[in-house]
């Protein structure tokens, strides 16, 4: 049987240690009843050759952003990952490894957790870092969640230009403890939150704002006086960033006035993998930390003095206060943390600022070859990678056509906001080369 | 000069953060193949960054000699046994992480088109059903990240029930032994915790869960086998107890590695389950996540699953999002699906039966160290158990050596600890799961150093309380990193 040791001669030698003669007189104690009869109803078990003959088809009946020149983002973003991330992360002395509660064998998560922390940090200009959490979505619900116990306040506002399937996630958060949520719209004419309209839209019981920068349609927003109008109120703001890629050029959340930096690294190191495992990345200030759910590493020393690093401020989690604890969070995205510090080691201060200005460069080039084409971008925003344009010809027959040339071209924007029913959400990164972006304007004139 | 070694040739290695030098970069982005925006003029002043302070400058080689030093510091499943209780750290094939590295995988984006991500579709409908099969439950998610996250959606399901019925309810009945996420979950999900002892029995009574039932509890939230490694012989009668009164039976899945092919969780009452595809379903734990953690639900909790759902249509998958009672989203798109590529490949390369024996070899192998053990630690319950089973060092108390001193000193032997101080109903509770996929031989290696450090405690005591001795770092400081915390590197890049 794959992957079980035992022998027969194994199976007697330890029946005869155990002092019974099978292993029904073990399980004799469950309720007779209710025992499986016969076997699962599974299909048969494969050999490995077999097995990775099956999944190579089931992969082939996947077409993906290499067969395809693909403009899609949206929360997920096709990078190059260098190859040292997947030649280190593949070390199984790192995947196979356990959550580091025992910190004398774990040495090596743990340091590389305290730099990955670090790096958010520089990366966010925020104080503290944790750990990492699933993703970016969640993340931003749980920042809500410490938000409200931070303030003790309910209300919670987002901004609708937040990427929508994080609202639908704070909004299932919430459901636990009221949700108290409301919106504020973006304005359609420049496509971000008009701070003149989140005015209207906090009062004396708004815990926080939460606003997305880049936004859900690639706008940068006016993050600096959003966060003087909600603290005028002495709410939070939360801003999310979910293209990580792009603080290498934009000013950081802890530069502009945010309370909690949160959103999505899977810019750094991580795979499309058709939406998951991605990376939730949460910072703060200092005097939040207590609030701030997941996982923490410290530097301390060893018994000899000696630097080392461990789990730290465990009674935030369940082991010990159990329902009054912080949050639910009992673990992290380690590896996918890990990947990202590679990754973001590899690029350096430098590398990044090119990434970064390299993203721009081809979402102007895209913009530009667009506008040529006749699509414009809807609205009036200054952007980074990804934009909203607007088509003349309904966009979900258009993105099939497209489909035929072998392009995925972008986002339809209809069934989030139906008020966009003529409008694609399109990004560009480094993957995406002139030609293609030459080829994929050509395609949308002649269409 | 500082010697460049400890022991053998574990090499010392700073911070990344010390190694850098400005100006250095590993691998370069490609070149400009398109003109280059002027950034300071398209992006508004006051959302231009001026510098990345610290961020570190290194060459390939140094990141690469950075990562694979700091590897050497773990122990890893690869590297021994990890007999860590309620965590079954089994073997993680090799072979799901080939498959799980194809590109027909990893680079397929959530948003491409339905038509163009059929294979990926099938792998989660498919293994939706092998899940729900494993346990008896009628619809599964694989939506959640993890088994918290499992749990939360779960509870949050429930709590959605009862409001859609006009009756909204309050309570979720825990047991003492339970995992801590349990109670922290419910918390989340809105529920008042009402905690119930396994009265010195291990398991829970049906008179226990009696007394603190009323028509406000909407679950009753259990582990089976329990954490204990014992099965809630119970667990049947519990069940109607709780469905009479309206309520729902919830079992955390932690401990599905006992059961397989043996029980199913629907067939013994329960409503609730969430999986753990990082411990059952051999997906490796990567230091800490990322895991998996679906969801299975009786036919009556289907339409509050959260979205999208898998639908087949004659021969095509297709996502669904029209579902008015569900309660939304956990993340943006549909889950950890690299991990469910694993879990699927685990499940088609064991079949039924090897699942089942897997269970079979596994509570096999508990029995043996608990068999072999007992007397030289103390057993909490003397009875036959499942997957896991659990000691304390009541035994060691004599010689003042404690838990903390058996775990650490084990480490000195080549071996990760058990689960120490878990669940919290046995003082100084050493908790052993060895998992189907160790040998006889290692158990017996095992339980020899077991004995040895038994053995220690009384001859040589401050050998335990010094221990790990053979480490790169003794014993860590963890009361200095939580009262003077120092969270990340704050020196100044070269």
């Amino acid at each position: 049987m794959p992957y079980i040791p035992h022998t027969d001669k194994d199976i007697s030698v330890i029946l005869k240690a155990i002092g019974v003669s099978s292993l029904d007189d073990i399980l004799g104690s469950l309720p007779a009843g209710l025992r499986v009869k016969g076997s699962l109803n599974l299909p048969k078990g494969l050999s490995e050759q077999e097995l990775k003959s099956l999944l190579k088809g089931l992969s082939g009946k996947n077409s993906t952003v290499e067969e395809y020149t693909s403009f899609l983002g949206a929360g997920a973003y096709n990078h190059y990952i260098p190859s040292v991330v997947a030649s280190l992360i593949s070390r199984s002395e790192f995947y196979t490894s356990y959550t580091p509660y025992q910190p004398e064998l774990a040495q090596g998560t743990l340091q590389a957790i305290f730099e990955y922390q670090t790096l958010v940090c520089q990366l966010t200009a925020m104080d503290v870092s944790n750990a990492s959490l699933y993703d970016g979505a969640s993340a931003t619900a749980e920042a809500v969640l410490m938000a409200r116990r931070i303030t003790g306040r309910h209300g919670v506002v987002l901004s609708s230009a937040l990427h929508p399937e994080y609202r639908d996630t704070v909004k299932t958060y919430l459901k636990g403890s009221g949700d108290h949520i409301s919106e504020v719209m973006y304005c359609t004419e420049e496509g971000r939150t008009l701070p003149g309209a989140l005015e209207g839209a906090i009062n004396d019981n708004t815990a926080c704002v939460v606003v997305q920068h880049p936004n859900f349609f690639g706008s940068l927003e006016d993050v600096g006086e959003l966060a003087r109008i909600i603290h005028e109120k002495k709410g939070l703001l939360i801003v999310v960033t979910n293209e990580a890629v792009s603080l290498g050029l934009l000013k950081p959340p802890g530069e502009l006035g945010a309370d909690i930096a949160v959103g999505d690294n899977q810019s750094f190191g991580n795979p499309l993998s058709y939406g998951g495992p991605h990376l939730g990345f949460m910072a703060t200030k200092t005097e939040y930390i207590r609030q701030m759910p997941g996982r923490l590493v410290g530097q301390t020393v060893d018994k000899n003095g000696q630097t080392a690093f461990c789990l730290t401020f465990a009674t935030r989690e369940q082991h010990i206060r159990r329902e009054r604890a912080t949050s639910n969070i009992c673990t992290n995205h380690g590896l996918c943390a890990l990947a990202a510090s590679i990754h973001m080691v590899s690029l350096g201060s430098k590398g990044l600022k090119t990434l970064a200005l390299l993203n721009l460069s081809k979402a102007e080039y895209l913009k530009e070859r667009l506008s040529s084409a006749g699509v414009k971008p809807a609205f009036t925003s200054q952007t980074f990678n990804e934009f909203t344009v607007k088509v003349e010809k309904d966009p979900d027959s258009l993105l099939k056509s497209l489909l035929k040339k072998r392009i995925m071209g972008g986002l339809s924007l209809k069934k989030f906001h139906p008020v966009l029913s003529s409008h694609l959400l399109v990004a560009a990164t480094e993957l995406n080369s002139r030609e293609e972006i030459d080829r994929f304007a050509e395609e949308l004139a002649k269409a | 000069m500082e010697a460049n070694g400890t022991k053998g040739l574990l090499l010392n290695e700073p911070l990344i953060f010390e190694k850098s030098s400005e100006g250095r970069v590993g691998v370069e982005p490609a070149s400009f193949d398109v003109p280059r925006a002027d950034a300071a003029a398209l992006i508004p002043g006051g959302l231009l960054r001026d510098g990345l302070d610290g961020f570190p400058d290194l060459s390939e080689i140094d990141t690469v000699r950075h990562y694979t030093r700091l590897s050497q510091w773990n122990f890893g499943l690869d590297s021994g046994f990890y007999p860590l209780g309620s965590c079954t750290m089994k073997y993680n094939p090799k072979v799901n992480e080939d498959i799980a590295g194809m590109t027909g995988f990893t680079r397929i984006h959530p948003y491409q088109s339905e038509d163009l991500s059929q294979g990926a579709l099938e792998v989660m409908y498919e293994l939706e059903a092998y899940l729900a099969e494993i346990s008896g439950m009628d619809a599964v998610t694989l939506q959640p990240s993890a088994g918290a996250h499992g749990e939360l959606c779960g509870l949050l399901m429930i709590a959605e029930y009862f409001k859609s019925k006009g009756r909204p309810r309050t309570k979720v009945i825990i047991p003492d032994t339970a995992h801590g996420t349990n109670p922290a979950s419910s918390h989340l999900a809105g529920f008042k915790v009402v905690p119930v002892k396994s009265e010195g029995k291990g398991v829970l009574t049906v008179e226990a869960v009696k007394a603190a039932i009323d028509r406000e509890t909407a679950a009753v939230m259990l582990t089976n086998p329990n954490t204990l490694g014992l099965f809630e012989s119970h667990i049947k009668e519990i069940a109607d107890l709780v469905h009479s009164k309206g309520g729902f039976l919830y079992c955390d899945g932690a401990n599905l590695n006992a059961i397989m092919g043996i029980m199913k969780l629907g067939d013994l009452g329960v409503d609730v389950v969430q999986f753990n595809l990082h411990k059952t379903f051999s997906t490796p734990h990567g230091g800490g996540g990322p895991g998996s953690g679906p969801v299975g639900v009786r036919l009556v909790l289907e339409p509050y699953l959260p979205v999208p759902r898998i639908k087949k249509a004659g021969k095509k998958f297709k996502l669904v999002t029209d579902r008015p009672k569900s309660i939304g989203r956990l993340k943006a798109f549909y889950g950890n699906f690299s991990i469910m590529v694993r879990a699927y490949s685990y499940i088609r390369r064991m079949g039924g039966e090897g699942l089942k024996r897997a269970s079979e070899t596994a509570i096999l192998n508990a029995n043996y160290i608990k068999e072999r053990l007992k007397g030289t630690y103390q057993l909490a319950f003397d009875r036959p158990c499942m997957h896991e089973c659990v000691f304390s060092d009541k035994l060691q108390q004599a010689d003042g050596v404690s838990t903390m001193d058996v775990a650490k000193r084990l480490i000195d032997y080549g071996y990760h600890p058990p689960t120490v101080y878990f669940p919290l109903v046995v003082p100084g509770a050493i908790m052993v799961e060895p998992t189907e996929t160790e040998s006889l031989e290692t158990m017996d290696k095992f339980i020899e150093a077991m004995r040895a450090i038994a053995q220690e405690a009384k001859t040589n005591p401050e050998l335990l309380k010094n221990a790990p001795a053979n480490t790169r770092v003794q014993r860590v400081d963890e009361t200095r990193a939580a009262r003077e915390p120092v969270l990340k590197w704050t020196g100044v890049k070269k």
